[in-house]
């Protein structure tokens, strides 16, 4: 089955948003199909973009205040009575302040309460270090009863939200301050659980997560002018992985290379690692922050900085292509 | 709610504090102190106050009770035995591998279990989550409440206090919260550990309305709760004073006894102790 990408996607003008605005649009559409969905937040509505929710629905909207302990916990008791709510806050201090109240009032209680964490990875830019949160997909997947996702562009962000309104299980949306190119389109599939296969390859494969797929298809785009053919996979949810559709294309090119705007420890790349390391054990690369917190900056700086752009990981790639030879099942 | 009188509301708390020692005998661990001077409050609360069916746990119209103080759960459990949740025989199977009694309560495994709990200060922001949902019910005067049981070694923890300005600002009158003053936590008593006092003053500074009480008068406790239910401009809270470990003499003041479960002999003692109220009756076996 074919991925629609976004035909503008390697164009300069192509269509940018950030990804938090497609959770913002993705909510108050849930919001009306459903009234049991209510929003709550810890003081930071408009950059959260739940502000769209609360202006249409003042009703449903909790305003928690700077408390993000109460934040998901407020939600588990509201959950309790048959709502479906949605926290926002920074990653950084939802999940990272409150992982405990989620672990117990959330995942081991079986409350649907939906943690959005907004401005995560390096791009959150001049902030600094203790609000650019790396460790959010590590912490979180890892906590049993969970399903993590991390949305590749604003448009997938709004399904996003939308199939996470419905899935009825405590879940995690992972969301960027700063606006990143659309790749998909409309008519593009989202289903949680599931990998896309954007471009086909049989050199290597290449999986994305968030905002780290489109900087995969600069990277393919690049090589491809060096006779590489990159397999381009997006994978939007983290937890549950989608092992079918990765190890179909490990498979098929030998060789795995991950990219997260995160840890390169802990997250998305182990988690790949993890799941083919019993399946088909085969060399990996793990792109993402090399065990160090971010600093001060402006996001495009920041990520070239710390090595996430597409150009950065095709300069890399080349020499470890070239020194690491395709596993072959035998 | 039913319609025994407080000598017979007393005999329940005697129930519940047998089944506790032998619980906790047969589980070989948990803790003493809390849930035994708690017995009185929940017979209260399972025999008079809370409106409920245990034939029914999901009912729609039935009170909320939420353990914030979760390492109490042997109280509870016995309470719900005694009420009709489940036989009493089950109480013997507390903290076993496959028993529905966890060490520490979880919603998904015992219905009639409103929450899960057992790290401290969350229980009263879940039940503020609760309150504000029915609180937006309808304009009618409410007729479901939310309970909350804290320790006050738990007030420690800055999610409470959280919860209490949340539950100030909201107005939610139909919270009702009970704390157990009973003076110790772990490390020691709470006023050398991390002093509370003025705890009246503090929660009145929150926008809650205070009583303190005698957590073993049962007349008390269930007058104090129906001062709390009328009480509509703000959330109350009532302040139990209780010395840990009622019942049991050796246990009783003891901090010591927070955490750990009397081993065979003691429970032999303390049930001992509980038949015969500390020797002033016959015991049956003598």
């Amino acid at each position: 089955m074919s991925y629609p990408l976004n035909p503008k996607l390697y164009a300069d003008d192509v269509e940018q948003e950030p990804i938090r605005k497609g959770f913002g649009r993705g909510l108050l559409e849930a919001g009306k199909r459903d009234e049991n969905v209510v929003a709550l937040c810890a003081d930071l509505t408009d950059s959260t973009q739940m502000s769209l929710f609360k202006a249409e629905f003042p009703q449903r909207f909790v305003e928690i205040g700077i408390a993000e302990q109460n934040l998901v916990t407020v939600a588990a008791g509201m959950a309790a009575m048959g709502k479906i709510p949605f926290t926002s806050s920074y990653a950084a201090f939802s999940p990272g302040r409150n992982w405990e109240q989620i672990r117990t009032t959330a995942a081991l209680n079986d409350r649907p309460v939906k943690i959005v964490g907004s401005h995560a990875g390096v791009s959150v830019g001049p902030d600094g270090a203790t609000h650019q949160m790396l460790e959010d997909i590590a912490l979180m997947r890892v906590l049993p009863n969970m399903i993590v996702v991390a949305p590749g562009d604003a448009v997938e962000a709004e399904k996003a939200t939308l199939a996470l309104a419905t899935n009825g299980k405590p879940s995690y949306l992972r969301l960027a301050r700063e606006k990143t190119p659309i790749f998909s389109t409309a008519d593009s599939p989202f289903e949680i659980g599931k990998a896309y296969v954007l471009q086909e390859g049989d050199d290597v494969t290449l999986l994305g997560t968030g905002t780290m797929t489109y900087q995969l298809l600069v990277t393919a785009k690049l090589l491809a002018k060096h006779g590489i053919k990159a397999e381009v996979v997006h994978v939007p949810t983290i937890k549950p992985l989608d092992g079918d559709t990765i190890l179909k294309s490990a498979r098929k090119t030998g060789r795995v290379v991950t990219a997260e705007e995160a840890q390169a420890a802990g997250g998305f790349g182990s988690a790949v690692a993890e799941f083919l390391s019993t399946t088909l054990p085969m060399p990996i690369l793990r792109i993402g922050m090399e065990d160090r917190f971010g600093e001060s900056g402006e996001p495009a700086e920041l990520m070239d900085y710390f090595g996430l752009t597409g150009e950065k990981i095709a300069h890399r790639l080349q020499p470890w292509l070239k020194e690491t030879p395709r596993y072959h099942q035998h | 709610m039913s319609n025994l009188t407080i000598t017979q509301l007393n005999k329940k708390a005697e129930e519940i504090r047998e089944d506790i020692i032998r619980m906790l005998e047969a589980a070989g661990s948990g803790h003493s102190a809390g849930p035994l001077d708690l017995a009185d409050i929940f017979a209260a609360l399972y025999f008079n106050i809370l409106k409920f069916d245990p034939k029914n746990p999901d009912w729609e119209d039935r009170d909320l009770l939420i353990l914030s103080a979760g390492h109490n759960t042997p109280v509870q459990y016995a309470a719900m035995a005694e009420a009709g949740y489940f036989p009493k025989e089950e109480l013997l199977t507390l903290r076993k591998l496959g028993s529905r009694l966890q060490g520490h309560p979880e919603r998904v495994k015992l219905p009639g279990i409103e929450n899960t709990s057992g790290p401290l200060g969350s229980g009263l922001s879940q039940a503020a989550g609760m309150a504000y949902v029915l609180q937006r019910v309808s304009d009618a005067k409410p007729s479901r409440w939310v309970y909350v049981v804290m320790g006050d070694g738990e007030l420690d923890e800055g999610n409470i206090w959280e919860a209490a300005m949340f539950a100030g600002k909201n107005k939610l009158s139909n919270i009702i919260g009970i704390i157990d003053r009973n003076n110790i936590q772990i490390d020691g008593t709470t006023e050398q550990v991390m002093p509370l006092e003025d705890l009246k003053a503090k929660w009145e500074a929150f926008g809650w309305h205070v009583q303190e009480i005698d957590g073993h008068n049962i007349q008390s406790v269930i007058d104090a709760a129906s001062m709390a239910r009328a009480i509509t401009n703000k959330p109350s809270v009532i302040i139990a004073h209780t010395i840990p470990g009622k019942g049991v003499d050796f246990m009783e003041y003891d901090y010591r006894w927070h955490g750990i479960p009397p081993n065979h002999e003691q429970a032999k003692d303390a049930l001992h102790k509980l038949r015969t109220l500390n020797g002033k009756i016959r015991g049956e076996h003598e």
